[in-house]
């Protein structure tokens, strides 16, 4: 089984069809992408001893919210842990651990919900799901920029998607497994949670199974790297332990974090916002086909952007979204004052896609400042970033718009001074981005060190073969 | 490896490609499909 699982057994032979890896990627990106469909489950999960209505003993909303936040640190302490570990054991192994810690997560969170315990669900799902997610987001990711350097952005951005796209099988299909399941005396969870952990575990193991990896040296047919060097793109590498010594690695971080809060705010609070700024006009159907929408932008952003990115260069993509970005974020409460339903949607959908592309062009960010050799090791540890904004942005715009309500702003506009602070934040963002170089050359890994890790890489796939 | 065998490991490895991308594209589809119609509501 050790065998089964190592690095060296998966290095692709002659012949191998690179366009096989993307869909790997996706079976693990789309099932770990159900965590955005958590609050799916929100309310039966607050009625689970009352059935019909929540009894005193049922968990609050407050309780339940915590079980994504932990879960979302966890996804950034596991990646950040595991991104060293997974450049060394190579996707398979990585990926059937987390699906390993995925499904239990589930099968975990089942009993946890069976005997009404809090503490074992945020366990299960909370710290256990958690690390699945992590390493399942970053275990496709070095994978596929190694087997797509002349389309870093797109494939990336591919995988990526499908954890936007996750939620969206996720959230109709927890729906019909919880009619299928509930009666007088159960709300469906639990046997849910079990069929959805059997089926997520299965399609990621199937994932793992699927990846090759590409032979040192390997290009794609037809391609030469570019000989002239560009500002930005490195043809060098920097390992892990440097890269995190260096202004870069933080800029990015800075980049990523602010992004995120953005999004975030709106993501969280995008059906109460359109309800009370479009009071009579929007009614609560309207506003769930809403959320809908943003979920399609939010995806089709991954790769559109990431895809844009191979063509404009990183820095260009991210310039764009925090120019664009502040212009829209301003509009929003503009569009609540004129009445521009369309207005107001259209802002949010764009602001959406740029919240995705984020997302989805870093790791192409990454490997054009550090170069590939540990990009999956350097995105893990940056996606500490993901975790802190998923705390920060939901609470930001939670105790700003308490505060504001506090002073005796109509809730219609209270979401007005949130939307400029967001701008503000996009424009601080701008300047890291901007301020964002080359490595240093002293960063660099020496041409020794890495033909020391090709050359162990090589032998030990002789020695199988 | 002879060109035959070479054109029967092309057409297995694109038919791999093509039912790999088939089962993850369906699923996707749908919730995709499903998505479009809650968002539809939207417009009503």
């Amino acid at each position: 089984m050790a065998g089964l699982l190592s690095k060296e057994r998966i290095v692709a032979g002659p012949g191998f069809n690179r366009w096989l890896v993307p869909p790997a990627a996706l079976a693990i990106h789309l099932c770990i992408g159900q965590a955005y469909a958590l609050s799916v489950f929100k309310i039966p999960l607050s009625q689970a001893i009352g059935i019909t209505h929540a009894a005193p003993d049922d968990w609050t909303f407050t309780q339940l919210a915590s079980i994504f936040q932990i879960a979302i640190v966890f996804l950034g302490l596991s990646a950040a842990v595991g991104g060293k570990w997974l450049e060394r054991v190579g996707p398979r192994r990585s990926g059937l651990v987390s699906a390993c810690c995925w499904g239990a997560g589930f099968l975990i969170s089942s009993y946890a919900v069976q005997i009404h315990n809090l503490w074992l669900l945020r366990l299960g799902y909370g710290v256990i799901g958690g690390c699945g997610l992590g390493l399942g987001y970053i275990t496709p990711v070095s994978t596929l920029i190694r087997w797509f350097p002349d389309r870093r952005g797109m494939a990336t951005g591919m995988a990526i998607m499908g954890f936007g796209g996750g939620a969206m099988i996720a959230s109709p299909l927890s729906q019909i497994l919880m009619d299928r399941f509930k009666s007088a005396t159960s709300v469906g969870v639990v046997e849910t949670f079990v069929t959805l952990g059997i089926i997520y575990f299965v399609a990621m193991v199937a994932g793992a199974f699927l990846f090759r990896i590409p032979a040192p040296g390997w290009k794609p047919a037809g391609w030469t790297p570019p000989t002239q060097a560009s500002a930005l793109i490195t043809r060098n590498h920097v390992h892990v332990s440097q890269a995190v010594r260096t202004p870069q690695f933080y800029l990015l971080w800075v980049v990523l974090f602010l992004n995120v809060t953005a999004g975030i705010g709106i993501l969280e609070h995008a059906s109460p916002m359109i309800q009370e700024m479009f009071k009579g006009t929007v009614t609560a159907s309207a506003a769930a086909g809403f959320t809908g929408l943003l979920s399609l932008f939010n995806m089709g952003g991954r790769f559109f952007w990431a895809s844009i990115s191979d063509k404009i260069g990183r820095k260009a993509t991210y310039a764009v979204f925090f120019l664009l970005g502040p212009i829209l974020y301003a509009s929003v409460p503009f569009a609540g004052k004129i009445g521009s339903v369309a207005l107001f949607v259209a802002c949010t959908a764009i602001i959406l896609t740029m919240y995705g592309g984020g997302f989805a062009t870093i790791p192409a960010y990454i490997s054009d400042i550090f170069g590939t050799q540990y990009v999956g090791a350097i995105h893990g540890r940056l996606l500490t970033a993901w975790s802190a904004a998923g705390i920060m942005g939901p609470e930001l715009v939670n105790q700003l718009r308490q505060y504001q309500i506090g002073r005796g702003v109509d809730p219609a506009q209270s979401y007005n001074f949130t939307m400029y602070l967001m701008a503000g934040l996009l424009l601080i963002a701008l300047f890291a981005n901007l301020a964002i170089s080359r490595v240093n050359e002293r960063f660099h890994m020496s041409a020794q060190e890495l033909d020391r890790e090709h050359a162990a890489l090589l032998h030990a796939t002789m020695a199988r073969s | 490896m002879s060109s035959t065998e070479g054109e029967r490991t092309r057409e297995g490895g694109m038919a791999a490609v093509v039912v790999a991308w088939l089962l993850v594209g369906i699923p996707l589809a749908w919730g995709v499909f499903t998505t479009i119609r809650k968002a539809a509501l939207l417009f009503k």
